[in-house]
């Protein structure tokens, strides 16, 4: 099968025209959602001032358009997001984008190296405990998967910081990079990488665990299957079975997994960089929760929604590539 | 080494099943010899453990849950029982080759077919890349595939089932192996290709030279390609001989009742006339599926399975409805039905168009014309105890339920079920068991009509027979009206009064059953009748007190 | 002499005596019912043990385990007896996961089987809305839902449930798919079974043992939420969690860990159990076939 460009362009647009109506629905319904909290931002404003008059705060709601009826706040706000202009963070005092912008980098990296941990491990774990079913080394290789699946990101997490950072010293309890550090190239990145471990190892243990569960059932249904027999009988022997013809197709439902779990990976970075005082989206996050900074809230889960469409693009081509019953078109 | 060292001896093999299934040996004391040039044909029925034996040749058993516990298998005199797995790796796919029955499965669906090709002759033999090609091409050339580079480079999904199976034959005899075990490679495939397939395996084996164990439960293929035949039943051998001395002078009792069971190819005489009044007649019935192309694009493609299909069904006949796959003869008996909306015609009962009525007035009508489904597994709920399964449809129009119930008691009486079943779920039964439960169930609603998409094609032979009798039975007892729709011409043959023969979604010749085989007038009509494995064979008339 | 195709097979025993017998081949199904049954019997006897406040002053603070009879594992920096805020933390996650799961299985079943059963225009709605869903990280979500309704327990409940709905949803629309096209519900159209009929008797009971297995799945998903929002301080603050609990242990972690392990080891065995029982469900409810 040729994969030439065309076909995955027209495809994109293709998804591009679907993702548009889901991602306005989402972002119509969180509008009108937080409208319904009690307060709004000059509340929040005000509150944080120690209280003001009533005339200065009915000017504040002007200037910010916050008396206008909701249907006309809600297509401004629409209006603006179509230029991608997620408005203003009155706790940063900055545009919002700007605030995203600054916190994706640390978001994206810790995603990068977690996913990709749990999606080697898992699938290199799960095929090894398919291949030795009901022996030791698969129940040694699946009670761990259990335990890690049971085990709470952030219990892990604070696990990791006793052992680590506060018995053994080993690694540095928390944030990007060494304060007042002040490294400059590779120092910098082993700087950063000594930061990310700990984040990385507490994110990616329970996805890990999925992965490989999901990859030891599938390897263990494909060594079922009838093509398996066929290349056994044509004198395979057992490493190649594995690796051109139960690998091969056993990958396939392991990458849809991946595909659907991102956000709920993205969601997951919430806590640990919470932790882990990593200034990532997910503390954001919980930052603009708990200062009610709506616009910025808005503008994460409208940067993440983004990032999740696509990504589930890229898995799906991947996908299509993959597997040569299907074609993009 | 001399012509007559056979190529495969087996003597008293025992394969052990594990605890707890329902008897304590797959196969007790198989005997069997293979010289070379010669196809013997291991036949059985479902659960005889035939397919079995193959795997403990191939020394592929699902070890140790399953297991030789006694016996020798002498490959060209050698013991494989005692080899290695090494030397057992070598000499499976060079020496000894396999064909599967499902040729959708049985191919890697992410390889292209060279690959797979490629495989065998990378495994076994040092030639360089270019040499494997071009002997993979000559190998698909010899199996007649059309255009072999392109075929190549298809991937299984690209090519048709025929020619899978063909690809599958071509990869078993690419290294000219000795020895080809042939596990069912015909039954998944329509008949046209069947016999294509028969004679195939035929042709490369005489040039070749190899012994062949073909697998099958069909006396028909049997009678088309076997040298020697080998009945198994329950794990024993019955009967073994000359082809011809067991098809035509059965020994023991069980083939006795296996071949009597085969239906033979001469239709009873037309005994409805055609007088009798008309109950359900389609006419200019048409049928498009909006295909999806692949699964994220979103092109449509139409497929035409019905176009311009017009019958007559009247009382008390059977008329049977004739195709190999993609002939639409499934679509008729969903159309009539209404389970599938259709996008012309009518089909009139009662003088009323039921195509015509609306959702309220067609459930009304439903209580007149009653279906019998293929799988009998998946056509009955499998939530539900049997009797509530017969006496949903009276219940469902009003019947009341004590009185239902108590119908449906005697129901399974006259489909010659125990009443004490009642009670049971459905995996407690037998396939056979289960479709004469989907007969009492058509039966319930006292119809007019019934139609019944191949009822028996998923049944062993000895319980197809005994199905189609009680279906025949039925129908001169309760004077039915069967809209018949089958592949097999031998069931149409044996049940049908007249006959509509289907190709890609037309009618290309219908008639009395007896005068439509015995002078077909359409080409496909003719060419399907010739293709029926062992048409020139009539099954010795047998009586016996089972079958 | 070939046997007759009417000959019935031996009756076989009624179906939860079945269900049973294969569950109980699983032995660590068995553990993790057992495990199950201790959470339980904690959360029923929670008021026993402890009949009092959980969150009050119970001794003096950072009491170490094993030193003192009233409080057996030790106290936090307010004084509060851990162990008592074990007992009623059992209450608050199990609460939290039936009631959680059954909202989401609730509203996952009734969109899952209207698009599956019908498709079309109903499928293509119903899915956009849960794509919309699931494009949105459900702990973002769940944050966001807090942050518009409040801290109180029934609101969190009702929150995760609605983070939790959309992977039920997909899985009985999967199943519904699949179940429609089979030939018992052609069967039953044929008899004059009205949709909804086919829909709630004839499908349901087919697809209810993946939905089962994943309930199992869920309450365990919804107690990590539940522990998580808890931990980040976001909790309920009238109700002894184990989240908020690790949340309160984190600060005194270098001198008393055991403040976060106990209720920690609680949340991994609470939910270890739920996955264990789940995988016994599973071969309990689908025997895959034997060989």
């Amino acid at each position: 099968m040729s994969f030439g460009l065309p076909p995955v362009f027209a495809y994109a647009l293709r998804r591009l025209l679907q993702a548009v109506p889901v991602i306005i629905l989402i972002m119509v319904a969180t509008f009108l959602l937080l409208k319904l909290a009690p307060g709004d931002t000059v509340d929040a404003l005000v509150g944080d001032m120690g209280g003001a008059d009533a005339a200065y705060i009915a000017r504040m709601r002007a200037e910010y358009g916050l008396d206008q009826p909701v249907w006309v706040q809600l297509w401004r706000y629409m209006a603006k997001l179509a230029t991608f202009d997620l408005g203003w963070s009155f706790v940063y005092e900055q545009p919002v984008s700007v605030v995203l912008m600054d916190r994706l980098g640390t978001t994206l990296m810790l995603m990068a190296a977690s996913l990709s941990l749990a999606f080697t491990l898992g699938i290199a774990l799960g095929a090894i405990a398919a291949r030795k079913a009901y022996s030791l080394t698969d129940n040694l290789i699946s009670t761990l998967g259990l335990v890690f699946y049971a085990t709470p990101s952030f219990f892990l997490s604070l696990l990791f910081i006793y052992l680590f950072s506060v018995k053994l010293g080993w690694l540095p309890v928390g944030g990007i990079k060494t304060i007042a550090g002040f490294y400059t190239g590779w120092d910098h990145v082993v700087d950063v990488a000594l930061h990310l471990i700990m984040p990385t190892a507490a994110l990616s243990l329970i996805y890990l665990s999925f992965y490989m569960r999901l990859m030891r059932a599938t390897v263990l249904e494909v060594a079922d299957l009838d093509f398996v027999r066929t290349a056994r009988a044509k004198g395979a022997g057992e490493f190649r079975l594995m690796i051109h013809h139960i690998m091969r197709n056993a990958l396939l439902p392991v990458i849809t997994l991946l595909g659907l779990q991102f956000s709920t990976v993205l969601g997951g970075s919430v806590v640990v960089e919470t932790i882990f005082t990593l200034p990532g989206l997910g503390q954001l996050a919980s930052q603009s929760v708990v200062q009610r900074d709506m616009n910025t809230l808005m503008g994460i889960i409208f940067l993440c929604s983004i990032i999740v469409v696509v990504v589930n693009f890229l898995t799906d081509v991947l996908y299509a590539r993959l597997d040569s019953r299907i074609e993009l078109a | 080494m001399t012509e007559t060292t056979p190529v495969l001896q087996i003597s008293g093999l025992k394969i052990a099943l594990p605890k707890g299934s329902d008897r304590p040996y797959a196969l007790e004391g198989l005997d069997l010899e293979i010289n070379p040039g010669e196809i013997v044909c291991l036949v059985g029925e479902s659960g005889s453990g035939k397919s079995l034996s193959a795997g403990a040749i191939m020394r592929l058993l699902p070890e140790p849950h399953v297991h030789v516990a006694e016996g020798s298998i002498k490959f060209r005199g050698e013991e494989i029982v005692a080899k290695s797995e090494t030397e057992m790796r070598q000499i499976r796919g060079r020496d000894i080759a396999m064909i599967f029955q499902e040729p959708m499965t049985a191919l890697n669906p992410q390889k292209t077919v060279g690959w797979q090709l490629d495989e065998v002759l990378r495994l076994h033999t040092k030639m360089s890349r270019k040499e494997r090609r071009a002997r993979a091409i000559e190998m698909l050339e010899r199996v007649h595939l059309p255009d072999p580079p392109s075929a190549y480079n298809a991937y299984p999904h690209q090519i048709s089932g025929g020619q899978r199976q063909r690809v599958m034959i071509a990869m078993a005899l690419s290294l000219s192996p000795k020895l080809i075990i042939a596990d069912e490679p015909t039954t998944a495939l329509d008949v046209t290709t069947q016999l294509q397939i028969l004679k195939l395996i035929r042709e490369l084996q005489e040039q070749e030279g190899a012994g062949v164990l073909f697998i099958t439960h069909d006396f028909g293929v049997v009678a088309e390609i076997a040298d020697k035949v080998a009945v198994l039943r329950k794990g024993i051998l019955v009967e073994q001989g000359p082809a011809s001395e067991v098809l035509n002078n059965p020994q023991h009792a069980y083939t006795r009742a296996l071949i009597g069971a085969v239906p033979a190819l001469t239709p009873p005489p037309l005994k409805v006339p055609s007088t009798a009044p008309v109950v359900l007649k389609g006419t200019g019935l048409k049928k498009t599926f909006a295909a999806r192309g692949g699964m994220l694009s979103g092109k449509r493609k139409a497929v035409t399975a019905v176009k311009d299909l017009t019958f007559e069904l009247r009382q008390g006949e059977t008329l049977g409805v004739v195709g190999e796959s993609g002939s639409g003869k499934t679509t008729v008996s969903r159309i009539v039905t209404r389970l599938l909306e259709c996008d012309a015609g009518k089909v009139e009962m009662d003088g009323k168009d039921l195509l015509a009525l609306s959702p309220r007035e067609m459930r009304e009508m439903r209580k007149h014309i009653q279906m019998v489904f293929q799988d009998p597994m998946a056509s009955l709920n499998p939530r539900k105890r049997v009797v509530d399964l017969i006496a949903q449809g009276p219940i469902v129009h009003g019947a009341d339920p004590a009185k239902a119930r108590a119908d449906a008691r005697r129901l399974l009486e006259l489909v010659e079920l125990s009443p004490a079943s009642a009670s049971r779920f459905p995996h407690e039964f037998s396939g056979g068991q289960r479709q004469r439960i989907g007969i009492a169930r058509a039966l319930a609603l006292e119809p007019k009509v019934i139609v019944a998409d191949e009822p028996v094609s998923a049944l062993d032979v000895s319980v197809q027979a005994q199905v189609l009798k009680l279906l025949a039975d039925l129908r001169d007892r309760l004077n039915l009206s069967l809209l018949f729709v089958t592949h097999d011409l031998r069931v149409a043959a044996q049940l049908c009064d007249r006959i509509i023969v289907m190709q890609k979604g037309e009618i290309v010749e219908s008639g009395p059953t007896a005068e439509v085989f015995a002078n077909p007038q359409h080409a496909y009509t003719q060419k399907l009748l010739s293709s029926i494995p062992g048409r020139d064979w009539t099954p010795p008339v047998i009586r016996t007190d089972a079958a | 002499m070939t046997t007759l195709d009417t000959d019935l097979a031996p009756a076989e025993p009624p179906r939860l005596i079945v269900f049973w017998r294969r569950y109980k081949r699983n032995r660590a199904a068995l553990l993790g019912l057992a495990l199950f049954v201790i959470v339980l019997l904690m959360a029923l006897t929670a008021g026993i043990v402890d009949p009092g406040d959980p969150l009050r002053r119970a001794g003096a603070p950072l009491t170490p385990p094993l030193t003192d009879w009233a409080t057996p594992l030790g106290t936090d920096q307010l004084g509060r007896d851990i162990f008592s805020g074990i007992f009623y933390g059992a209450r608050i996650s199990l609460m939290i996961g039936v009631v959680a799961t059954l909202v989401a299985i609730g509203i996952g079943v009734l969109i899952g089987a209207l698009a599956g059963y019908f498709g079309g225009w109903v499928d293509d709605v119903l899915m956009r809305v849960t794509e919309a869903f699931q494009t949105i990280p459900n702990f973002v979500l769940l944050l966001t839902l807090v942050a518009i309704m409040g801290s109180k327990i029934e609101w969190i409940t009702l929150a995760i449930g609605i983070v939790s709905w959309t992977a039920p949803a997909r899985m009985v629309r999967a199943e519904f798919m699949s179940l429609r096209g089979r030939e018992f519900v052609d069967a039953a159209r044929n008899l004059g079974v009205s949709n909804a009929s086919i829909i709630f008797r004839e499908i349901l009971p087919n697809a209810l043992p993946p939905i089962v297995v994943y309930a199992s799945v869920l309450m365990a998903l919804s107690i990590l939420l539940e522990s998580a929002l808890a931990f980040l301080g976001l909790g309920d603050p009238n109700y002894a969690s184990w989240g908020n609990m690790i949340g309160q242990g984190r600060s005194v972690l270098r001198t008393a860990a055991y403040c976060a392990v106990f209720p920690g080891i609680a949340i991994v065995l609470t939910v270890l159990s739920f996955s264990l029982v789940g995988e016994g469900l599973n071969d309990a409810l689908n025997p895959r076939q034997k060989k």
